[in-house]
């Protein structure tokens, strides 16, 4: 068997789920819910005036929400009310209930603030906890913790979610990935925390320096931040035998530990005791039916120093309403390939990266490593993607190379509907990010 | 019999070509011969060196992408027709040329051909059958007066 054709590891068996929640049958989880839901909402109506105002203007108060069907009522609450309330608008609790604040990475202007009380720390930790044990981690593992700390949620969530398991963490942070590499070695780790994109760059740094991961105890990476592809997947189980877990989350829900993947790898799994999970058409606003596809619109059900109700996330997915085969009664989303506002047009048609980044790998011998540069010439929208050159996609020949460009053009175009010009470029001339992967590159609006 | 060559992918913009000559430089490895093919959106640098293995490594840990070609070299009387000879033989086997250096042998009064053929095993039996002079890695760099 060749290196790369060698299967992922197999999860360990035996492990003992770590929260009843999970596995709530669903009256009492509904019942639940609404309890939660109904708290929620009074506190935000006595103390968020934002939400008061909106509520004021539909003729709303909290005892119009008798039923969890009820929530569709309610107005949403949008990532600039974040902004516009900047820094602690929407605090509920007083600064001296607060004992942590984190800030999103605000590409774009100011960042957005939010807060936790001890409970909602507590809380956090607890969904980390049940996200590390859905992937198969237990105590025992050692846990490399490569999301970044600091402001940004995802350092500290997956710590303090895998100490609560049990785990043993290392707390290394983002960045210095011949450093990431030797601590995956020396230490023994068996489990990685990452974007995924940066632990395609581990895995193949891994491989300039003579490490082969396959070799290497570990086992289980829990991928998050950034949406990726099945065919992602695939590459980095293929390349590194570590089985790739897709986490969710987001700073202004709580961080990660909103939803996550399972060892069945068949969607994630909300964690509905704490996130209230709707599906609207982003056009409309109006709820869709259980199974349709649309933007996800979370509700916390519990969280105290920030509570946000109809939260629209502009991730595109679907609740998948068939039971898991893991057991957990907790309702399952689809992979977020998409995201609202990582859409961009051009001449007239609706692209996401992901979209890019599978027809892309779909391509034998490619590499997770490109970028989508979009410019206008004349007045016309141009894509052009750019592909690193790997050994399996070189050729001394230029009749095969041009096929190759060809080839990548022909998978992009069937699957895009427009023509996009590929252009191949040098190993490690595209950026990368040991945080989230910047994918796209929009000069249109400097070249007009 | 195969002659070893080196290609490295080049993007096609100012300075690209520098580097990897720059590290075989630094390398003490000197280039017996090059090509460089280009079209508007890269280009590929063939290199033939004598020590093409440690060359490869060197490319390698540079960061570039570095693939290794089989070549057919040979030896034909520096005359005219000669080089016409060996190209009859080789189109009525069927065998397709990609590209090819020509030097002048140091040795003899004869020419050097190296030639990239789709398909080298198939190029050596057909040359060989026909009498042709097949030369080897030593013999090569001999014959183009390298020594060391």
């Amino acid at each position: 068997m060749t290196e790369s054709a060698r299967p992922p590891k197999a999860p360990p068996h035996g492990f003992q789920p770590v929260s009843a929640m999970d596995y709530l049958p669903a009256d009492q989880l509904r019942q639940l819910q609404l309890q939660r839901l109904q708290t929620m909402v009074r506190r935000a109506y006595e103390r968020q005036v934002l939400f008061r105002d909106r509520m004021s203007g539909r003729g709303l108060t909290p005892h119009d929400l008798r039923t969890l069907g009820d929530l569709a009522q309610l107005p949403f609450t949008i990532k600039t009310d974040l902004r516009d309330t900047y820094p602690f608008g929407l605090f509920a609790s007083s600064m001296s209930d607060v004992v942590r604040l984190h800030a999103s990475s605000g590409t774009t202007g100011k960042p957005i603030v939010v807060a936790y009380t001890r409970e909602d720390v507590q809380v956090w930790a607890e969904v980390m906890q049940r996200t590390f044990a859905a992937c198969g981690v237990h105590a025992g593992d050692i846990v490399q913790n490569a999301y970044g700390y600091g402001l940004f949620t995802g350092g500290l969530g997956a710590h303090y979610g895998a100490e609560a398991l049990g785990a043993t963490v290392i707390p290394i942070s983002g960045g210095n990935t011949d450093r990431q590499i030797m601590v995956m070695k020396d230490f023994g780790v068996t489990v990685i925390c990452c974007t995924p994109s940066y632990f395609v760059h581990m895995i193949e740094r891994a491989g300039q320096l003579g490490v082969d991961m396959h070799q290497l105890p570990i086992r289980a990476g829990l991928f998050g931040a950034e949406p990726w592809t099945e065919q992602m997947r695939h590459h980095i189980q293929q390349t590194s035998g570590v089985c790739a877990y897709d986490i969710y989350g987001l700073s202004e829900i709580i961080g990660p530990g909103v939803g996550s993947e399972c060892t069945a790898q068949a969607g994630l799994h909300i964690f509905e005791d704490h996130f209230y999970p709707e599906i609207i058409d982003p056009e409309t606003g109006q709820s869709l039916e259980e199974g349709e596809e649309g933007e996800l619109v979370l509700t916390t059900l519990s969280k105290w120093a920030m509570p946000m109700i109809r939260y629209r996330t502009r991730d595109i997915t679907r609740v998948i309403p068939e039971p898991c085969p893991c057991g957990r009664t907790v309702r399952r989303i689809e992979r977020i390939g998409r995201r609202s506002d990582d859409m961009f047009i051009i001449r007239g048609v609706n692209v996401f990266p992901s979209q890019v980044e599978a027809a892309l790998l779909a391509v034998e011998g490619t590499l997770p490593h490109y970028q989508i540069v979009l410019t206008r010439e004349h007045g016309l929208d141009q894509m052009e993607v750019q592909l690193e050159v790997t050994p399996q996609l070189f050729s001394d020949r230029v009749g095969a190379l041009e096929e190759v460009r060809r080839k990548l053009a022909h998978s992009l175009e069937n699957t895009l509907g427009i023509h996009v010009k590929v252009q191949l470029a040098e190993p490690q001339s595209i950026e990368r990010s040991a945080g989230k992967a910047k994918r796209v590159i929009d000069k249109r609006d400097a070249t007009p | 019999m195969k002659i070893h060559q080196l290609s490295v992918f080049l993007e096609n913009k100012p300075g690209q070509l520098a580097l990897p000559c720059r590290k075989l430089a630094e390398a003490g490895i000197s280039i017996t011969t090059l090509s460089l093919a280009d079209t508007e959106q890269f280009g590929i640098l063939r290199l033939i060196v004598r020590d093409w293995e440690r060359a490869q490594e060197v490319l390698r840990n540079a960061g570039c992408v570095v693939n290794v070609t089989e070549m057919v070299a040979i030896q034909v009387p520096d005359r005219a027709g000669g080089l016409a000879e060996v190209l009859e033989i080789v189109e009525q086997a069927g065998i397709n040329i990609e590209y090819m250096y020509a030097f002048t042998d140091k040795l003899d009064d004869k020419g050097v051909l190296v030639f990239r053929f789709d398909d080298p095993d198939r190029a050596i039996e057909a040359l060989s059958g026909a009498s042709i002079q097949l030369i080897d890695r030593v013999e090569l760099f001999q014959r183009l007066g390298i020594v060391s």
